[in-house]
């Protein structure tokens, strides 16, 4: 009975210490990287259990606006912070690029067996709603060979603020006037044609069910509910597919800024998927709190190193060699 | 001395309750002055949302909030006061048992779980069976016209009904059985049939409360968000046709708040929620005003 409750007063003194010596971290922000990031902060919680993340995926928008109010120490966004923002910030802000993610787009047309072709001019052009059916003659001009159905295109797109709809707008006005002329891009935008679903899970079910839609998600939805894919043509006039290496390539090809703050859509280079993104922490440099901002360092550079072979397996894309050596130049100067 | 304790206790949370909302109310004015003090009355009165040019036109939002609700209400209404009728004037005991039990217990369920029905069975039965019917049969009439999405007003007005008949038909089962057994027994000793009484001394003395439930049917159906959104389709247009998707304020709320990433997006977000409020406002008032005439239809 004495050794029992010496082994439960040691176990309450141990527990006590530990939670006396752990750090704290708190973040929040994007949904997108969700997954990855509670991974990562999992992982870096066992091998330094002085250091604990709590991450709240409120939203890119949230999470910026609760950066710029310093109650959390980090933020975590999908598009980079506008200059109005920056300035309006109480501390010198510093985006870190974490790792890359694809939007693919999905359609459902049960009755084709390889993978439809687009472009990117055409694929605006249906999401105004001025290609009514899937024969269309232009659509057939970029699938010679293939028998496309008489049926009506659906179009499915977010009905809630989302940063990957940012992305996929950012792409769409980049390859078509008419669209950045009438539509523009944003997290929510004033869609001139089709249904809204909420969420990715939404829109992956929408089009899921309907013959003859065609959406767009976040490229693990697309894997993990088997939804058939749109080949797209890139700058170079290739057709690709989004995958973890095509979205690498897509950063490679583009010219990226000291500050990392950079749309890689539409990138140029050989195999480059056209919708492809970065996601970003936000952190201080220099950080408020000393202890906090070194822990922050410690677990950047981790993240630059181990975190990345974690990207794939999750469905999204490591950051290119060159850039992770530029990230890291621009962490190990922060104070 | 405990009296004292107890009124003041009591006293105390029904000020809170006043405070909650005035105070509910002046946040959400405050908060939604920018924006409407930079669109004016064109926030309501016009019809694009369009966050990226920061123009803020919510009309097709109160349109789809009222006629998702109303339209729930007409189906709602007949079949929660048939259920209610059933239950206080004809069921036998141990059956209006089950049935009221399983008419709460349909009360119970989180909407989200009424929206993934919606998903998963109700909207493929509308897109595949019933939508093809309607458009087939009533061929040229606007009400049904246009592709079969199956999400979309239709299927929004149902879930609604579905989500309002259990608060309907317990509320007006407790109207209908507080009827004083007098009235049924003087319509008997006229000779009246059993449907005769029902109508005429039951329902009709009724009527107040049951007006009552209908309104307060409709303030849930006002309200409800997530069940909505899934089905409803989400696109901010007026269209004649209930096959057509549609978007309420509530759900607007839900979807974009979270994302909404500029100080006037917030604000004309937040100003959809005060509009919300001042519906809802006017809705109850005006049936206040309904059930005061009909329990004092001389004053």
């Amino acid at each position: 009975m004495k050794r029992f409750n010496a082994i439960v007063l040691m176990l309450i003194l141990s527990s006590v210490a530990s939670v006396h010596a752990a750090i704290l971290i708190n973040g929040a922000g994007a949904t997108f990287p969700y997954p990855i990031y509670s991974k990562w902060f999992d992982l870096y919680h066992r091998a330094h259990p002085t250091y604990q993340f709590n991450y709240q995926s409120i939203g890119s928008g949230g999470g910026i606006r609760q950066f710029l109010a310093e109650t959390v120490d980090f933020g975590a966004t999908d598009a980079p912070m506008k200059n109005k923002q920056i300035e309006s910030a109480p501390g010198r802000v510093v985006h870190i690029p974490t790792v890359m993610g694809a939007v693919a787009v999905v359609y459902n047309l049960p009755e084709l067996t390889q993978p439809l072709q687009l472009s990117g001019e055409l694929l605006a052009d249906i999401f105004m709603g001025k290609v009514k059916k899937w024969s269309d003659a232009r659509i057939a001009a970029l699938n010679t060979g293939v028998v496309l159905p008489d049926r009506y295109i659906l179009v499915m797109h977010r009905s809630d603020g989302s940063g990957t709809t940012a992305v996929f707008t950012d792409y769409l006005a980049k390859v078509n006037e008419a669209w950045a002329k009438d539509v523009g891009h944003g997290k929510a935008v004033n869609w001139p044609a089709g249904l809204g679903a909420k969420g990715n899970e939404g829109v992956t079910g929408l089009v899921h069910q309907m013959p003859g839609a065609i959406g767009y998600v976040e490229m693990a939805y697309a894997e993990q509910n088997k939804l058939a894919v749109v080949s797209l043509r890139n700058k170079q006039g290739e057709f690709v597919l989004p995958s973890s290496q095509a979205v690498s390539r897509a950063a490679a090809g583009a010219v990226i800024p000291d500050d990392f703050r950079v749309s890689i859509t539409d990138a140029d280079g050989s195999g480059a998927y056209p919708i492809s993104s970065f996601t970003y922490l936000l952190v201080y440099d220099p950080a408020k709190d000393q202890v906090k901002g070194q822990a922050l360092i410690g677990f950047l550079k981790w993240a630059m190193r181990m975190g990345q072979t974690f990207a794939e397996p999750l469905h999204y894309a490591p950051l290119p060699k060159s850039l992770i050596e530029r990230v890291q130049s621009r962490i190990s100067q922060m104070k | 001395m405990g009296d004292r304790i107890f009124k003041q206790a009591v006293t105390g949370v029904a000020l809170l309750i006043v405070t909650i909302t005035i105070a509910l109310g002046v946040m959400l004015v405050w908060q939604s002055w920018p924006a409407l003090k930079s669109m004016g009355f064109k926030f309501i009165t016009t019809s694009h949302w369009n966050p990226v040019l920061e123009e803020y036109g919510i009309l097709p939002l109160i349109f789809g909030t009222i006629v998702s609700s109303f339209l729930a209400l007409c189906i709602a209404g007949p079949i929660g006061l048939g259920i209610a009728i059933f239950l206080s004037e004809l069921a036998p005991r141990w059956l209006g048992g089950i049935v009221g039990f399983l008419v709460e217990l349909l009360a119970a369920i989180p909407s989200v779980i009424f929206g993934l029905w919606g998903i998963l069975y109700l909207v493929p039965v509308l897109r595949t069976q019933v939508e093809p019917w309607l458009i087939e049969h009533a061929a040229g009439f606007p009400l049904f016209e246009g592709p079969p999405y199956g999400v979309g007003m239709l299927a929004a007005s149902l879930i609604l009904a579905i989500m309002v008949i259990p608060i309907l038909s317990s509320v007006c089962r407790d109207v209908l059985r507080a009827v004083p057994r007098e009235q049924r027994e003087a319509a008997y000793a006229l000779g009246a049939t059993r449907w005769e009484v029902i109508r005429i001394s039951v329902v009709s003395y009724a009527k107040s409360g049951i007006f009552g439930a209908l309104f307060l049917g409709l303030g849930r159906a006002l309200g409800e968000t997530m069940a909505v959104t899934m089905v409803i389709g989400n696109s901010p247009i007026i269209s004649k046709s209930i096959l057509a998707p549609a978007q309420t304020m509530a759900s607007m709320i839900a979807n974009e708040f979270a994302e909404a990433s500029s100080d006037m997006y917030v604000s004309a977000v937040i100003a959809v929620a005060l509009m919300l409020f001042v519906l809802t406002l006017i809705i109850n008032g005006f049936a206040r005003f309904l059930v005061h005439k009909t329990a004092h239809p001389t004053g």
